[in-house]
């Protein structure tokens, strides 16, 4: 049986694709964005143990050299992810497919579907198979939201039972996309144009940070570059107003982006065909 | 009954003519009703129903000792449109103008007991034929001005109004007014069909519920078939026939019930069929006094016009308190289980609906031919005097559940109730950023039992307080003792300062 790493399951989000879905959050991610909300899903634990000498509830204990987590004696004082030296969590489960369909019929009838987040979802391409595959079965609508890494093209299988693709462009610059994500771009342009001309990329987002970004450029460059496949299936775009909230110490020199700013880039991407703008 | 002298006749009448926060319609209303009940009760009321509503079991709404007229009428204003009056001296409308001002004319000649229309008809099938002829700008203009008619010349939250199940044009500018206005009158509820309403318009009128708390949404097919294909939603959220209506809601309190059983096998042996007898004679007796006695069935200009009929009224059996009901006899049953949270408590609690639906199946009265003679269940949602009483089968405040299993719950209930249950879920400001969610959820609702579902968007002014709107702003004016126009917003005081409204759960998505 396939598992995988899971963060966390929220049950009803509506910020994760059309209607009210179900999200999963798989814990590791291959970037490493400084402006990351959730900084503590990017690493997989390393069982160093730190969270459990801090732990106030005792809700952490070592068991055969491995982190072992309580849930029914956490509070969320998030105390382990504060003092976690490797942006991770131990609040982490390993689930099956089984688990983690069990858990999700429980929130039928409410929900239209499920999005795979993260972390970075494709990192678990095999488990998305499968998971996927089921979800169809109870006649769930599927999404993927990814950071675009997982070369598509030479893995068209994993999109047979899904519905779209959620991508994040982060910025058109290669260098400026490198010295904030510690990665290269390429290939996330390639597959939002790859995911766009077979009608499944559902929505492109692109956080917006008053310094350090080319904003305007990205949003300009991804617009037109995805313009042309508009007829094939709309596509929404995000742009999100860069927060503080949950980003690491060192990185908080990150700006929020004026009002102003956002209404610019929205009437950018407005003018070069985009409708459905969405600015959060 | 009353034994009351002239001195204490004084005395009562001067604290309603020098209360500040009441308007000079408002202290009319209360001198009648002070007056009204002078009388004694019905004449064949039974002596247990005296001992009951002092121990509180049963609760008649201070519907007064004589009522001369029915409690809840629907009058058929599409009838009314069609035909004209010759009471009002009206022909029947030729154009939009026309027919708003013909219906708010007939609006005000409604005098039944609340003395103000609980139902103000289905809009969209009343004026769609007239706004469809007309310049949309100029109809929403119009429309506008009825709204705000409504709202400040009848000035009470229990004027219900109906729109769809099927988009019109009426219905979308109706909803696009709502927002902007923030009106408390009139209630608003959408009929909802999944078949027949497109998710587009289910969704604007989320996005409108949101920012007033108006419509709610009623399953078009539980109401069809349980009421009939020509039912309203009046009021809160009372199921009637149009044309027809409800001679009266009286109400049993469950958990007084449950106070004074010995425990469960004494709660179903001897005292809630005996509060089920008396508030069925009780209801009996007041109906026949109506129908029998007083004026109104035999001379009120909408029977003489064939705009209501005495046929196609009913008496509401209404109850309040089940979650504490089970609450308490789970606690003299010394078990841990409580309602909501626990299979074992809610099943106690359909138990209790079982049997009260079994006793009013049997319980006959003459007067309700149009529904096979029977009294219809009613989840009423509270009144003056309900400490520690929740509304209907409602969960109570500060006990709700996450969302879905709360729903779910209040699935299994919902049913019992043809005449009115609902729940009410606020959620907060994301829900805004996609209706499509909300509708989902709503959808997810009605397809776990639900009936009748509404919302409100958390930190907004207008709040649905138990089924009827009210501003927030009116609620502190009264606080602060000065009037205002709507004089439901003193009943709200109640249950807002003591019930807890406004710390219920508000859901984030």
């Amino acid at each position: 049986m396939i598992k995988a790493v899971v963060n966390k399951i929220i049950d009803h989000s509506v910020v994760d694709g059309v209607g009210n879905r179900s999200v999963i959050f798989f814990q590791g991610c291959n970037l490493n964005c400084h402006y990351c909300h959730n900084p503590e899903t990017i690493n997989h634990c390393y069982h160093c143990g730190v969270c459990v000498t801090h732990c106030p509830q005792k809700a952490l204990s070592f068991q055969d050299d491995k982190v072992v987590y309580d849930r029914l004696k956490c509070v969320d004082c998030d105390t382990c992810i504060k003092v976690c030296p490797y942006d991770s969590s131990p609040k982490t489960a390993l689930l099956s497919v089984d688990d983690v369909l069990t858990k999700i019929k429980q929130n039928i009838p409410f929900i239209r579907g499920i999005t795979l987040s993260g972390g970075e979802c494709t990192l678990n391409a095999t488990f998305i198979k499968a998971l996927f595959k089921e979800a169809k079965a109870l006649n769930l609508s599927t999404l993927l939201d990814s950071n675009g890494t997982y070369d598509f093209t030479l893995d068209p299988e994993i999109l047979d039972h899904c519905d779209g693709v959620i991508i994040d462009i982060k910025a058109i610059n290669a260098h400026i996309h490198q010295s904030i994500t510690k990665a290269d771009n390429q290939l996330i342009i390639k597959n939002a144009q790859y995911l766009a001309q077979i009608g499944k990329l559902t929505e492109i987002r692109t956080v917006v940070i008053a310094n350090i970004l080319d904003n305007h450029h990205t949003v300009d460059q991804i617009t037109k570059l995805l313009a042309p496949y508009l007829t094939i299936s709309p596509i929404s775009y995000k742009l999100i107003k860069y927060r503080h909230f949950g980003v690491r110490k060192k990185y908080l020199y990150l700006q929020e982006p004026s009002d102003d700013l956002m209404n610019e880039l929205q009437v950018i991407a407005y003018n070069n065909g985009f409708n459905d703008i969405i600015l959060i | 009954m009353t034994n009351i002298n002239y001195d204490e006749i004084v005395k009562a009448v001067e604290a309603i003519v020098n209360d500040n926060t009441k308007t000079h319609d408002q202290m009319g209303m209360a001198l009648a009703k002070f007056a009204e009940d002078l009388l004694p009760y019905p004449k064949s009321t039974p002596e247990e129903f005296y001992r009951l509503l002092a121990n509180k079991e049963i609760c008649d709404l201070n519907e007064g000792h004589g009522p001369y007229s029915a409690r809840y009428i629907l009058p058929d204003y599409e009838k009314f449109l069609k035909q004209g009056s010759s009471f009002l001296r009206l022909e029947p409308p030729t154009n939009l103008l026309e027919a708003i001002n013909s219906l708010i004319i007939m609006y005000r000649n409604i005098h039944a007991l609340d003395r103000y229309p609980v139902f103000i008809g289905r809009l969209d099938i009343l004026l769609e034929s007239f706004v469809i002829t007309e310049d949309r700008a100029y109809a929403k203009e119009l429309l506008k001005w009825f709204l705000i008619q409504i709202d400040r010349s009848i000035g009470y939250s229990f004027c219900q109004a109906n729109i769809g199940p099927t988009p019109s044009v009426t219905a979308d500018i109706i909803l696009e007014l709502l927002p902007e206005l923030q009106i408390s009158v009139p209630n608003m509820t959408l009929r909802y069909d999944p078949e027949l309403t497109p998710d587009d318009f289910a969704q604007k009128a989320l996005v409108t519920a949101l920012k007033s708390a108006n419509p709610a949404f009623a399953l078009d097919s539980f109401y069809k078939e349980r009421i009939g294909d020509n039912y309203g939603i009046a009021s809160c959220y009372n199921g009637l026939l149009i044309g027809g209506g409800a001679y009266t809601l009286t109400r049993i309190r469950l958990n007084k019930v449950a106070e004074h059983s010995k425990g469960l096998n004494d709660f179903f042996e001897n005292t809630l069929i005996n509060a089920c007898k008396t508030q069925a004679q009780f209801m009996d007796a007041k109906i026949a006094s109506i129908v029998e006695n007083r004026a109104f069935f035999k001379s009120d200009w909408l029977v003489k016009e064939g705009l209501i009929s005495r046929d196609k009224f009913v008496g509401l059996f209404g109850i309040v308190g089940l979650n504490e009901c089970v609450d308490i006899l789970m606690t003299k049953e010394n078990k841990p289980e409580r309602y909501g949270t626990d299979h074992s408590a809610n099943e106690l609690g359909v138990k209790i609906m079982e049997f009260i639906e079994t006793f009013v199946k049997k319980h006959h009265n003459k007067y309700c031919e149009a529904f096979n003679n029977n009294f219809l269940l009613h989840a009423q949602v509270g009144a003056a005097d309900d400490d520690d009483t929740s509304p209907g089968a409602r969960i109570a405040i500060g006990k709700e559940l996450p969302l879905y299993d709360h729903i779910r719950q209040a699935g299994l209930f919902h049913h019992f109730f043809p005449s009115g249950v609902g729940d009410i879920f606020p959620f907060d400001h994301t829900a805004l950023r996609n209706p499509s969610a909300l509708l989902d959820i709503f959808k997810g609702a009605f397809k776990s039992g639900v009936k009748y579902l509404s919302t409100y968007e958390g930190s907004g002014d207008l709040i649905r307080v138990t089924g009827y709107l009210v501003k927030r702003s009116d609620i502190e004016k009264v606080k602060n003792g000065e009037a205002v126009i709507n004089g439901s917003v003193s009943l709200a005081l109640d249950p807002i300062e003591n019930r807890k409204i406004n710390q219920r759960k508000v859901r984030n998505l």
